[in-house]
């Protein structure tokens, strides 16, 4: 048989200080990011925001540049521009748009129809997305990521025990965090597929964390005399080569729907990737760790 | 043991023969199945969200307050004729969402409290004020909502979309889906214009109506209003009416002063429809009035000869023609440089009547019918790609245990699939994403049960003890590995909309129906392997 490693026998919870550093600065960057959107500073969608967007399909290759020109000589103010060139693809935002739903995305088409008559276009999408329902978004999106860390909360610590739950959430929502945060720090956009994409990510991290503790649960039934540490240590080294595999699968998948999934599904397997590398982490470095920081009494000993 | 291996072979193929048959409509070869087939067994499959087959998802919402208050203006009208018939003296006049009467007598009080019980009064500082009482204007608002629903099902209706879908959503929204729409500018107008058809009289008499612009570019209606806010005699208002010019194209807009008060609503129409004008070939609509609406039209027209009279639609003048004699047998002509399209879009709201209220366009979402197709293409490759790469990866690592990994692979593929076609889901491009996401999980189960058997032959057990107990380890794992991502699938159903509710259908699915290929599947080929003779070694 292939063995990843052979007999692993890494101290992983001798290293939870420099971890738990590690983590620490993710999670604030994560939290900074939570500010910014709250404030309304960060990188949101127009699902969030509220705003306008439109795709549009050339026949020919355009000159972005002269999009925005003859834009704002049409008197469209505050609008961003992103092109996909190998498809002659235009992406037009227009955030927070005063104006009534239906007349941005009009005033847009109508400049470009009269400027680039020799240049036909497809209208692939629009978006109109008004404030009410953008702030309706967001504080639903906020429930969701709740109501999903709470359920994990109560299901961890029913099958095993509060500290545990207590960890796993913690680690849960630390792999949350961080992917929100290196999103906000790369200037991607916040928007409701990222939301999904946080709330995949969070269940497949738990996923990891629960096999971890299973094992530490199966062997402090069994090995009554040592300390709770070394059989975390060991436990995590025993489903080492699991984790590691079920990782792959899960990458080689994100990584096949990052590089062929279209430009729609390009940011959630971004987070999908970034998800699972840190969900992967946190389920060895963080969720473990936690439990025994928590100290009280040895978890199922026997009475 | 031979026979439990038996019935569980039998309920696999029982499963994936039901999952080819409720796939089977999204497949080439359904065409080809005969009459009989098509009829009496499923038909529909797995249905393509609006992101993959193109159309619109709006919401609108409806304004209910202006339904209190187009009500409000009603009462104040006829409180004041009801009051002239009684030879009441008093004044009445609207105050935002009030009607202030003076003076504050109790003659008039009797009058307006026996007549409309759903007005309350209020006094402050001496002034009278009625409104509409709290409970009435809720019964109202919500009473808008259901009348908007069904008069926008109406004009969909008669517009002609396939499958629409049309929901109330909270308080106030209304959600109207519209697949596959080719023009959507169109429906969108279509579904929100309120279509509120009134008939008022010019008023020529007025020092203002002389001194009115001939006609003033687009754009600039407001100046004009700004600039005669302060003089439109009381109970007057300005409109604008588009003039295009047949010959160069360019769009006018005319101001005309009208009386405030209409003579007349489209509520009393019975027919609308398209005709042409053949002097111009130009469509235009006509609209007959019922009975009722025949004898005001008259009674109106007879009292009006040689006044003008304007055909208003939504605040917009379409024409103000002079009123040459009575006009009886209640037809009447909407003229107004009309496409074919607009002309026929204009019948069928008129036809559909009129929205109890004005609605506001919270959210639009149109994708076009290319972009769906490039994302299902897109998202296929992936899927091939994807599952390739994992089934590829199992093989090198765990060799023939692996490819029985594999095999439960495609069976879970072909369950989901054939689990989503029986529940007529509705596959979404995030959907395509949780199948994908399904795939690269789903090897967890066996990969758990393998890096188990793998310690429990370490452990220096015999491979058929090994495959029995690892088994057994893994289970409860295997099992809460399961909860938990249903936990999180099952609160992104609940607060999603569209696209998400449909990743977390196929992640729920997925993660259900790998539950079973692990525990069932995988576990039968094993012990079918066991069964023939104790093998010597397990390639694992």
């Amino acid at each position: 048989m292939i063995e990843l490693i052979r007999n692993p026998n890494i101290n992983f919870l001798g290293k939870r200080y420099i971890a738990f550093t590690f983590s620490g600065i993710l999670s604030i960057i994560g939290i900074i990011a939570i500010i910014q959107i709250s404030t309304g500073k960060a990188n949101l969608g127009i699902d969030f925001a509220g705003g306008t967007s439109i795709q549009l399909k050339f026949e020919r290759p355009v000159d972005l540049h002269a999009i925005r020109l003859a834009l704002e000589g049409g008197g469209i103010r505050d609008f961003d521009l992103q092109d996909l060139p190998a498809v002659n693809k235009v992406l037009i935002r227009m955030k927070k748009s005063e104006q009534q739903l239906g007349t941005a995305s009009e005033a847009v088409t109508a400049i470009l129809t009269q400027r680039f008559p020799d240049n036909k276009y497809l209208i692939d999408s629009t978006t109109e997305i008004g404030p009410k329902v953008g702030g309706r978004l967001r504080a639903d999106a906020a429930q969701a990521v709740g109501v999903a860390i709470i359920g994990i909360l109560i299901y961890v610590a029913f099958r095993f025990q509060f500290k545990f739950g207590v960890g796993a959430t913690i680690a849960t929502f630390h792999d949350v965090l961080a992917v929100l945060g290196l999103f906000f720090i790369m200037g991607k956009e916040i928007n409701l597929i990222l939301v999904t994409a946080l709330l995949t990510i969070a269940g497949y991290s738990l996923t990891d964390t629960v096999v971890v503790f299973d094992r530490i649960r199966e062997n402090l039934k069994m090995r009554q005399r040592e300390s709770v540490e070394k059989i975390m240590n060991t436990s995590i080294n025993e489903v080492l080569s699991r984790t590691i595999i079920t990782s792959t699968t899960v990458l080689l998948t994100s990584l096949a729907l990052f590089l062929f999934g279209g430009e729609v599904l390009h940011d959630f397997s971004l987070a999908m990737i970034l998800g699972v590398l840190i969900g992967t982490y946190s389920s060895i470095f963080v969720a473990s760790p936690i439990v025994l920081l928590w100290g009280g009494k040895r978890p199922f000993a026997n009475k | 043991m031979k026979k439990k291996v038996f019935w569980r072979f039998l309920l696999i193929s029982i499963t994936v023969v039901l999952a080819a048959v409720f796939f089977l409509p999204n497949t080439p070869a359904f065409q080809y199945m005969p009459q009989w087939w098509k009829d009496t067994m499923p038909n529909k499959g797995i249905i393509l969200g609006l992101d993959l087959q193109g159309g619109l998802h709006l919401v609108f919402e409806v304004e209910g307050d202006k339904a209190v208050e187009i009500t409000t203006d009603r009462y104040a009208t006829t409180l004041k004729d009801l009051l002239a018939r009684k030879k009441v003296t008093a004044e009445i006049r609207r105050e935002g969402v009030g009607i202030l009467v003076t003076p504050a007598s109790v003659e008039v009080r009797k009058v307006i409290e026996d007549n409309y019980p759903s007005l309350s009064p209020s006094e402050t500082g001496g002034r009278l004020i009625y409104r509409i009482s709290d409970k009435e204007a809720r019964r109202m608002k919500d009473s808008a909502v259901d009348q908007a629903l069904e008069t926008i099902r109406n004009r969909i209706d008669q517009f002609g979309v396939s499958e629409p879908t049309i929901h109330r959503q909270g308080e106030n929204e209304i959600v109207v889906q519209l697949p596959g729409v080719k023009d959507p500018k169109r429906a969108i107008d279509l579904i929100g214009k309120t279509a509120q058809l009134e008939f008022k009289l010019v008023d020529d008499e007025s020092r203002i109506s002389a001194e009115l612009p001939q006609a003033v570019a687009p754009g600039e209606e407001e100046g004009i209003l700004r600039q005669f806010a302060d003089r439109i005699p009381e109970g007057d208002e300005i409109l604008f009416e588009k003039k295009v010019n047949r010959e160069t194209g360019v769009t006018r807009k005319m101001p005309v002063l009208l009386k405030k008060q209409a003579v007349m609503t489209g509520d009393l129409l019975s027919e609308a429809k398209v005709s042409i004008d053949t002097r111009f070939n130009e469509p235009y609509v006509s609209i007959s009035f019922n009975t009722a609406g025949a004898k005001l039209f008259e009674d109106i027209t007879g009292a009006n000869v040689k006044k003008r009279m304007a055909i208003i639609l939504d605040n917009s003048v379409y024409s103000a023609p002079v009123i040459q004699e009575k006009i009886a047998g209640g037809n009447a002509q909407i003229t107004g440089n009309f496409s074919m399209e607009e002309a026929r879009d204009l019948s069928i709201v008129l036809r559909a009547g009129a929205l109890p209220a004005p609605m506001k366009m919270l959210q639009n979402v149109t994708v076009g019918p290319s972009l769906g197709r490039d994302s299902i293409d897109a998202g296929k490759m992936a899927a091939i790609i994807g599952t390739i790469a994992v089934a590829l990866f199992m093989i090198l690592y765990y060799r023939l245990s692996g490819v029985i990994a594999d095999l439960a692979l495609i069976l879970n593929i072909i369950l989901l699939l054939g689990a989503m076609a029986s529940l007529n889901a509705t596959l979404t491009l995030p959907g395509i994403a949780g199948i994908i996401l399904a795939i690269g999980m789903a090897v967890d189960s066996n990969v758990l049960m393998f890096e188990r058997m793998r310690d429990e032959l370490r452990a220096g057990k015999t491979p058929r003890a090994a495959v029995d107990s690892g088994y057994d380890k893994a289970f409860w794992t295997i099992f809460d590995s399961h909860v938990t991502t249903l936990i999180t699938a099952a609160v992104l159903f609940q607060f999603g909309t569209g696209p998400i509710k449909g990743f977390a259908v196929t992640l729920s699915l997925g993660v259900s129906i790998n539950l079973f290929t692990a525990l069932i599947g995988t576990k039968s080929v094993f012990d079918l392997i066991n069964s023939r003779r104790e093998i010597a070694q397990l390639s694992i």
